[in-house]
């Protein structure tokens, strides 16, 4: 029983789901696609393709990530805290995505403030 | 160096080149939308501003040629050349008139018992405008209150706009005063083990120092109308060693350096330049 049990486990960890891997792995060519943009200075496209990715997988800390750069490069920053809260709630530890936050909230304090003197 | 251990390093160093491309620097520009809506507006007048505090600086010269220069440089509204209005004496004369007239008090009939009002008497005031400037000096903030009413005269203003095709005006108080200062500071000092290492310690000293307080209150009014659109006030000082003598004019400079970026971002939207990574 524990051995057929274990077998079915090891079995799910190897090979996991299809349908969670296809999501994956469209998500992440929509993000290196938008990557690839964003260099080249097509924010707008970048940022719908990070958008398409985390709808395909709303897991994706990185493409979370990458969604609130594209965000804040437009000035949308309620939108950008949000997929900035996103990424970090799904990959807490991840330093990169911690120092766009905190580069980001300083900005964004700032023009809180401007806006209520 | 055995065939295993070289297929070790390689993979190593595939994984490390692999780990390397999932994050990429990129330059953002983060834009702060401008305070005002000023797209109805195609010209601005840096009218003048009543300043005071410190004489070794004229403030209102040097700050509306500093805001005309940067408006000129990054905005896309045309900076109106005009003489810089006195407005100490401006407003001083309307202060003056305001006093001269009779006070609106009830008529004597309405108070029981009271006798008729008598106006307040008009000041003798024959001096010329420049005499008169001498002997109300603005030194305090208390002094800028009595000519803070010139803002609100919109009559004023709307005929000030009408001589400039109604432009976006620009205006306010200007406060630059000497400050001192004495208490214990934070300083670093170099300090040389034997070894001859240099360390940089952190002390606390006590020092005298002195300097400078800015603060300008920017008042923006639409010329067409007269009305104020917007205002905004702010405060900087600086403060310097007391051996250390700076002049204050580059005082004013350094702390209206501080202040500029905020007095654009009213009027025009600014960009933050700054760096992000993407990953992948």
């Amino acid at each position: 029983m524990y051995f057929s049990a274990s077998v079915v486990l090891a079995a799910l960890l190897a090979f996991p789901l299809p349908a969670l891997a296809d999501a994956r792995s469209d998500a992440k060519a929509q993000v290196e696609f938008g990557i690839k943009v964003a260099q080249n200075g097509l924010w707008k496209e970048a940022t719908y393709r990070w958008e398409k990715a985390v709808q395909l997988d709303s897991t994706y800390a990185e493409a979370w990530n990458n969604l609130a750069i594209g965000y804040e490069h437009q000035g949308r920053f309620d939108e950008a805290e949000k997929a900035y809260q996103n990424a970090l709630k799904l990959d807490p530890k991840n330093v990169s995505i911690r120092q766009n936050y905190d580069l980001f909230k300083e900005i964004n304090d700032r023009t809180k403030r401007r806006r209520d003197r | 160096m055995t065939a295993r251990s070289a297929a070790a390093i390689a993979s190593l160093a595939f994984l490390c080149a692999s780990g390397c491309t999932n994050f990429y620097e990129v330059p953002i520009e983060t834009p702060i939308q401008a305070k005002l809506d000023v797209s109805a507006f195609r010209r601005v007048l840096i009218a003048g501003f009543i300043s005071g505090g410190t004489d070794d600086v004229d403030a209102n010269l040097e700050t509306v040629r500093l805001l005309r220069s940067q408006l000129r440089s990054k905005t896309n509204l045309r900076v109106i050349e005009a003489e810089v209005l006195p407005l100490v004496e401006l407003a001083g004369e309307q202060a003056a008139k305001t006093a001269a007239e009779p006070a609106t008090l009830p008529a004597a009939g309405e108070i029981p018992g009271a006798q008729p009002a008598t106006p307040a008497t008009a000041p003798d005031d024959t001096r010329k405008p420049e005499d008169r400037k001498q002997e109300t000096p603005v030194r305090s903030k208390k002094d800028l209150e009595k000519f803070d009413r010139i803002f609100a005269d919109a009559a004023f203003w709307k005929k000030l706009g009408e001589e400039y095709e109604s432009p976006l005006i620009v205006t306010g108080t200007i406060m630059f005063t000497p400050h001192q200062t004495a208490g214990f500071v934070n300083v670093n000092r170099e300090v040389y083990d034997q070894l001859g290492r240099r360390q940089v310690m952190q002390s606390r000293v006590y020092q005298e120092r002195k300097g400078f307080i800015l603060e300008p209150k920017f008042v923006f009014i639409d010329g067409r109308t007269g009305a104020t659109l917007h205002s905004e006030s702010y405060r900087r000082e600086i403060l310097y060693p007391s051996a250390q003598s700076t002049p204050a004019l580059a005082s004013y400079f350094e702390l209206m350096d501080q202040l500029i970026p905020d007095f654009l971002g009213a009027l025009s939207t600014q960009k933050i330049r700054g760096t992000r990574i993407l990953l992948r």
